[in-house]
């Protein structure tokens, strides 16, 4: 039962840690070339849902349903970790910067293309002899990480260790290093975090222009609220693991669930707050 | 990590109450090396004539001892104030060692040249030869493992094991079906090798201590059985006889279908040795340029990627496990080979040669060179066992001054000789990155 | 019946040696994340400082039993738990910041300084020494077979006990005990809570080496040799205790340790005494890749 236009269907999606319910019962959608934005207050369990996606956990029930835009589907709960980013397409960005830190930042880019790159290489074999068709291969790559570079503005420090660089420049790289990975679906854990209003508008401007580019769909958490605000098509609000509303920007923002969940109070006084503001 | 407790950032004092400083943590740690000493130096217990437990007395011993430690402290003390003034400078600048790896250019060129021509230099000093043999066979072994543990970061303690495995699979089949060492040599490194799959398949997504005990466990195993099961490895006397190596066929023997008989030269015993130098150093390099080319392939790219960070390689559609598991059968592979040099060079092999401290030893050979640098095995190499071979005679310092340098090692110089790790590929410039920024695994 | 039950007398009482190694091994990884390679060695010396002095009491003309007994385990634990809280001061407090392989390396140098030490400073051979503790109790007799219960072997287990005992009262109650589990916990936040982590850390590896102490000491009662190369076998042995009954755990590690104790000596009654040490490392294998987190231990989840 494939919804058209949904790239990622979650249904009844729960997370338990010992007696903790982390996330209970979350269903959205998010669909194809759209900036969807999971946001909420600490503790909501945003990276859980993150982590059952992107297959780091194993959801306790639930359904996660991933399609391609040629029909293919997978369920993203059943595949084992590294498959959902190999075969079903799904890149992420982490919360505390992972990168290879060891590693230049080309070849953090490089690290990434691994899959295709492996095939080429005949599972080294072919590498080993210095067969022609990996080399054009891995000059591909090198293309590809170069023209990455470019977009995010760190050509000058491609042969700089990732751990050296900027923080700014980290998460843009980690980024482009998920973008490498050609993926259908790029998960970003707050992408704006640490980040000041000038790095944050840029970022809006890469991610707006991933998604025209390349029509790769975006799943992002964020506590950042002008990113959020500017580029999200839709966002889901979650709040001690449950969903508590969904729609548009404009809809979230006049929600008094919404508010009632920021400010820590109840629905009346977040009620009673918005119309002394209206 | 924080910075909690840092007992080498001392206040600065006064010159008087420095000397006091010092005097008082020597005798300090002179007392407490006389009571640890007390009974273990002071007291010498011994299995008497008749079967029951004699002593004497060794109180001067103690005595010497105390002093040798307060001394000892005195001049670690100065030697660290003056360390301390010099602003925690590393002892060789970073400059120096930078400098010290690009001159690597020349140094390994010449290294190699060097490496040739041993046997011709030193054809007359057998045991010069000998010792080129045992360098080249641990420095095989330090690149074969500086795969495992320098690039993809997996702490293998028992890597003895698959040296084992090669050397008595070559026993083995050339004393039971009488197969030369050229057809045996690719056969036990791919024993070894599909052992390391074996061993390493269910322990490899163990944590970075666990997966050393256990790989130390597995060495014990593979030793003791060795050791127990004497009908086909012939228990604690090993296997003897096993062929040495020939020529395209042609023994290296004194008779008449010698290879000195059929080049026309008179035999000399010193023939062998020049041909076992050249077929090691010939494993050798071939370990080397392996564990190279498969550096810049994704596939290494992806071992030292596992090393930074295994979470990220998931996220990217890494499979660990394989990945892991090829790290650990390519250097298993590698340690095969050389076990089946070892046999042939040996004649004989039993699992005395096949302890832990053989595993310690190599590790100690990858960790002090720096991890996954080439040039760093082969100088650590140099350096350890040509220390051990001073010890020659004085065969019980021998471990006892190793822990020792390990200790040392490890606090002193923590990354090893070669403290950066060289990038697989360059956009535009050849650069370096600081060991401090590289990971070394989990 | 009777010989199992002989092998089950036997296997419990070696279990009791091996758990209280094994505490040792838990206390330190619980507190510093790593495995105290050289702890093995801290008992094999511990076994040889009881076995000195022991020499030197009975020559000085001190024969009443008991009291030979007490002075030497209180003699053993002092000095053993000096040799512990030298090898940390001088192999592992330096490398504390380091990364992982450093302090690894370090013990693993240490384990060869301890073991080669003992080698150099008393010589290669076996040291045998006379049964100090002999007599026990006939518990049953069956078909000619008689299952004894020795004193020694009543001494081992009771002591352990009573150690046991002081242990847990100290882990619980007092302040140490306290900074202990804090540190093991969070160890930046105890520092800022004022708890001296240094000095907590050089007391859990003093403690755990005087627990070895009288492991070694109690060894060397019931078997009645010692050697410089014991340390290294036993040391894996109470590491797979200590794994077996969840790291980081105490009353695993005693669990454990009993485990193991009677796995070796039934293995050996009824298999074959050649493999048992094969039999004990082969438990540490199949326990960490079927059951990490050991009997008793809390399992762990990756934080992502």
């Amino acid at each position: 039962m494939n919804k058209p236009g949904i790239i990622l269907d979650v249904q009844h999606l729960s997370m338990r840690f010992g007696g903790i319910m982390a996330v209970n019962d979350l269903s959205f959608e998010a669909r194809r070339g759209d900036i969807t934005a999971l946001i909420g207050p600490n503790g909501a369990g945003k990276t859980t849902v993150f982590n059952c996606i992107t297959g780091f956990y194993k959801p306790t029930t639930g359904m996660l349903r991933l399609t391609h835009e040629n029909g293919r589907t997978f369920l993203l709960e059943r595949l084992f970790d590294y498959r959902v980013s190999k075969v079903a397409k799904v890149a992420r960005t982490f919360q505390n910067i992972r990168l290879f830190s060891g590693m230049t930042a080309l070849e953090n880019l490089m690290v990434a293309q691994h899959n295709s790159l492996m095939r080429a290489s005949g599972f080294s074999l072919l590498g080993l002899i210095g067969a022609p068709t990996f080399h054009t291969a891995e000059r591909h790559a090198i293309e590809r990480a170069r023209h990455w570079l470019d977009r995010i503005g760190l050509t000058a420090r491609a042969d700089d260790a990732a751990g050296n660089l900027p923080y700014g420049d980290q998460r843009r790289l980690e980024i482009a290093r998920a973008m490498c990975a050609e993926p259908a679906l790029l998960c970003l854990d707050e992408p704006a975090a640490g980040l000041n209003a000038r790095e944050g508008e840029a970022l809006s401007e890469l991610l707006l222009s991933i998604r025209k580019e390349h029509g790769t769909s975006i799943l992002l958490i964020e506590h950042d609220m002008s990113v959020v605000m500017e580029i999200a098509d839709r966002i889901v609000v979650l709040d001690y693991g449950v969903k508590i509303a969904e729609g548009t920007p404009r809809e979230i923002r006049n929600d008094p669930k919404v508010i009632a969940a920021y400010l820590g109070a109840d629905e009346e006084t977040a009620i009673e707050v918005m119309e002394q503001d209206a | 990590m924080t910075d909690q407790t840092s007992p080498t950032s001392k206040p600065k004092r006064a010159p008087q109450t420095n000397a006091a400083f010092i005097l008082k943590k020597s005798l300090l740690s002179a007392f407490v090396a006389l009571i640890l000493f007390s009974l273990m130096i002071g007291i010498r217990t011994e299995a008497g004539p008749t079967g029951q437990l004699i002593y004497w007395t060794r109180f001067g011993d103690l005595a010497i001892m105390a002093v040798i430690v307060f001394a000892g402290s005195i001049l670690t003390e100065l030697f660290r104030q003056w360390l301390a003034k010099r602003h925690h400078a590393p002892i060789l600048p970073e400059n120096i060692t930078r400098g010290a790896s690009s001159l690597g250019r020349l140094v390994v060129p010449l290294l190699l040249i060097f490496a040739f021509l041993v046997p011709v230099i030193f054809y007359k000093q057998r045991y010069i030869l000998d010792l080129g043999i045992l360098v080249l066979t641990y420095v095989m072994l330090g690149w074969g493992l500086n795969i495992v543990v320098g690039l993809a970061g997996l702490l293998d303690l028992g890597y003895v094991a698959f040296y084992a495995v090669g050397a008595y699979s070559y026993a083995l089949l050339s004393t039971t079906f009488g197969l030369s060492f050229w057809i045996c040599l690719p056969l036990a490194g791919i024993l070894a090798a599909f052992w390391g799959m074996l061993l390493g398949f269910p322990v490899l997504r163990l944590r970075g201590d666990y997966l050393a005990i256990v790989t130390l466990a597995f060495g014990e195993i593979i030793r003791l059985v060795l050791l127990n099961w004497q009908h086909v490895t012939g228990g604690p006397n090993g296997i003897s006889g096993i062929p040495r190596p020939t020529l395209f066929g042609i023994p290296l023997t004194a008779g008449e279908s010698g290879l000195a008989a059929h080049l026309g030269i008179p035999f000399s015993p010193t023939h062998r040795l020049v041909l076992l130098f050249y077929i090691i150093l010939a494993l050798a390099l071939l370990t080397n340029w392996v564990a190279i080319r498969m550096r810049r392939l994704p596939i290494g790219r992806a071992w030292e990627a596992l090393r930074e960070d295994e979470i990220a390689c998931r996220s990217l559609g890494i499979n660990t496990t394989t990945t892991k598991l090829t790290a650990f059968a390519t250097g298993a592979m590698f340690a095969g080979f050389a076990g089946a040099f070892f046999a042939t060079r040996q004649g004989f092999i039993s699992p005395e040669s096949f302890t832990f401290q053989e595993s310690a030893l190599v590790l100690a050979i990858v960790v002090l060179g720096g991890m996954g640098s080439q040039l760093g095995v082969v100088l650590s190499a140099l350096a350890l066992i040509g220390g051990f071979e001073l010890f020659r005679g004085f065969e019980q310092f021998r471990m006892l001054a190793f822990g020792g340098a390990m200790v040392l090692l490890m606090i002193w110089r923590p990354r090893g000789l070669i403290s950066h790790r060289e990038p697989s590929l360059f956009l535009a410039t050849r650069t370096k990155v600081s060991s401090d920024l590289v990971k070394e695994g989990r | 019946m009777e010989y199992f039950s002989q092998q089950l007398i036997n296997g419990l009482v070696l279990g009791s040696i091996y758990g209280l190694i094994a505490i040792g091994y838990t206390m330190v990884y619980g507190i510093v994340g790593m495995i105290n390679f050289a702890h093995g060695d801290i008992f094999m010396i511990g076994g040889f400082i009881a076995l000195i002095s022991f020499l030197v009491l009975v020559s000085l003309g001190i024969t009443a039993v008991p009291v030979v007994l007490l002075l030497v385990v209180l003699v053993a634990m002092a000095i053993t738990a000096l040799y512990g809280w030298t090898v940390e001061r001088i192999a592992y407090r330096p490398l504390r910041q380091s990364f992982r392989l450093a302090p690894m390396l370090s013990a693993i140098g240490m384990s060869f300084v301890l073991s080669n030490f003992s080698q150099v400073a008393q010589g290669a051979r076996v040291k045998p020494v006379p049964p100090i503790v002999t007599g026990g109790y006939t518990l049953l007799e069956n078909n000619g077979f008689v299952v004894r219960l020795s004193n020694i072997q009543i001494i081992v287990v009771l002591t352990t006990v009573v150690l046991l005992g002081i242990f847990s009262w100290m882990v619980t109650r007092t302040r140490l005990g306290r900074d202990m589990r804090a540190c093991e916990q969070d160890q930046t936040m105890a520092a800022l809570l004022g708890v001296d982590v240094d000095r907590t850390i050089s007391m859990t590896f003093v403690i755990g080496a005087a627990l070895a102490a009288v492991a070694g000491m109690m060894y060397l009662l019931y078997y009645g040799v010692v050697d410089f190369y014991m340390g290294f076998v036993a040391g894996i042995k109470a590491f797979t205790a200590a794994v077996l009954g969840g790291i980081g755990s105490l009353p695993g590690a005693m669990l454990g340790g009993l485990a193991i104790g009677l796995i070796e000596t039934l293995w050996s009654a009824y298999f074959s005494s050649e493999y048992k040490d094969v039999a004990a490392f082969s438990i540490l294998i199949i326990v960490l890749i079927f059951m990490p987190t050991g009997l008793l231990g809390r399992p762990e989840v990756e934080k992502v």
